[in-house]
């Protein structure tokens, strides 16, 4: 796609249609247990993928995304609450970032 | 919530959203801020990353959006990488469509299917009794709000600070998600092996000769349904009620 305003669109588009279908066209609740199983990790498996090993090349030097990573997984099993483990994963990559 | 009335009307039920939306919008802004550096690195503007965001309001789906816009990929990756990346939003989808009650104006889903969101859906599914989607409006409001503006925000100042605190403020996105998949995680061993099993995966199609040559979209769809799969055929959750489903996603 050359444009950004028509690949912005276009993702639009179909972001939408992910979120309406379902709420247009399911009245009753999903029964078949694969299919149920299947939703169920999908959110799992694609944010897993999508913050590794990604979350190493997002700073100046990798060890500081380890940093950040690591914060975050302790963070996220003694806290849990989204925005305190985002802002804590932050201040760790700036503070590791200093000595790096 | 500290909140605990229960209004009785739409616009009560609408200024309770806005109210309720509060803190989802401060944590918007400061994660959306982190995808506006992004976005401006993939060469997208200040205005054009405010629609993006209020388009699709989608963290971890905007994210890949911006990486795919970077790359110049083709319609078919974008479109494919979005559903797959957004499939949870389907899946809320599916599990918000019992809260409706079907005497309910049918247009109201075109309107409810917008605010689908981690935040304004695990919301809406907990009021009492059916949902009143003039609810889920106040709190899309807000939380778009500080959405849109903190996407902005990133783009225009992300040229602003200095490389150490961009370099810093690009891991919030990271924390988010991690935040949302590690929780749910503590006391199930089998989500732990499949989190774990994820990224060395995807740390080996990043690194591996031929493999990194599929694109991180790519990427991203095939381990999902590859794994997802799996997991599914190893581990059914069936034993789960919706209830318990819906308090994870």
């Amino acid at each position: 796609m050359k444009s950004i305003v028509s690949s912005i669109l276009l993702m639009i588009g179909t972001v939408y249609l992910v979120r309406l279908l379902p709420l247009l066209f399911l009245r009753r609740d999903i029964r078949n247990k694969w299919v149920k199983s299947f939703f169920y990790y999908v959110p799992y498996v694609t944010l897993a993928v999508m913050t590794f090993p990604a979350i190493l090349q997002a700073t100046a030097h990798p060890v500081a995304g380890l940093v950040a990573l690591i914060v975050g997984v302790l963070a996220s099993v003694f806290l849990g609450d989204m925005f305190t483990v985002a802002i804590l994963c932050c201040v760790a990559a700036y503070v590791s970032g200093l000595f790096l | 919530m500290a909140n605990t009335h229960i209004p009785s009307t739409n616009t009560g039920w609408f200024l309770k959203g806005l109210r309720d939306g509060i803190p989802i919008c401060l944590g918007y802004f400061a994660v959306a801020f982190a995808l506006g550096i992004a976005a401006k690195d993939a060469g997208i503007g200040a205005g054009q990353a405010f629609f993006m965001s209020l388009g699709m309001m989608a963290s971890a789906g905007e994210f890949a959006a911006i990486q795919l816009i970077a790359q110049a990929s083709g319609a078919f990756e974008m479109i494919s990488t979005t559903v797959v990346v957004n499939l949870r939003y389907f899946l809320m989808s599916c599990s918000l469509s019992q809260k409706l009650d079907p005497k309910m104006p049918f247009l109201h889903r075109f309107f409810l299917a917008q605010t689908l969101t981690d935040e304004i859906y695990a919301l809406s599914v907990m009021t009492p009794g059916k949902l009143c989607p003039f609810y889920s409006y106040g709190l899309f409001v807000v939380s778009a709000a500080g959405w849109c503006c903190g996407t902005s925000a990133g783009v225009i100042m992300g040229n602003i600070l200095p490389d150490a605190i961009v370099s810093a403020l690009s891991v919030a996105l990271y924390g988010m998600f991690l935040a949302i998949i590690i929780p749910p995680a503590k006391e199930d061993r089998f989500l732990q092996g499949l989190i774990v099993c994820s990224m060395i995966m995807s740390a080996l199609m990043t690194y591996l000769p031929v493999l990194n040559r599929i694109s991180s979209g790519f990427r991203v769809i095939i381990l999902t349904l590859l794994l997802s799969s799996l997991a599914a055929f190893l581990h059914p959750v069936y034993e789960h009620t919706p209830e318990e489903t819906e308090a994870v996603l």
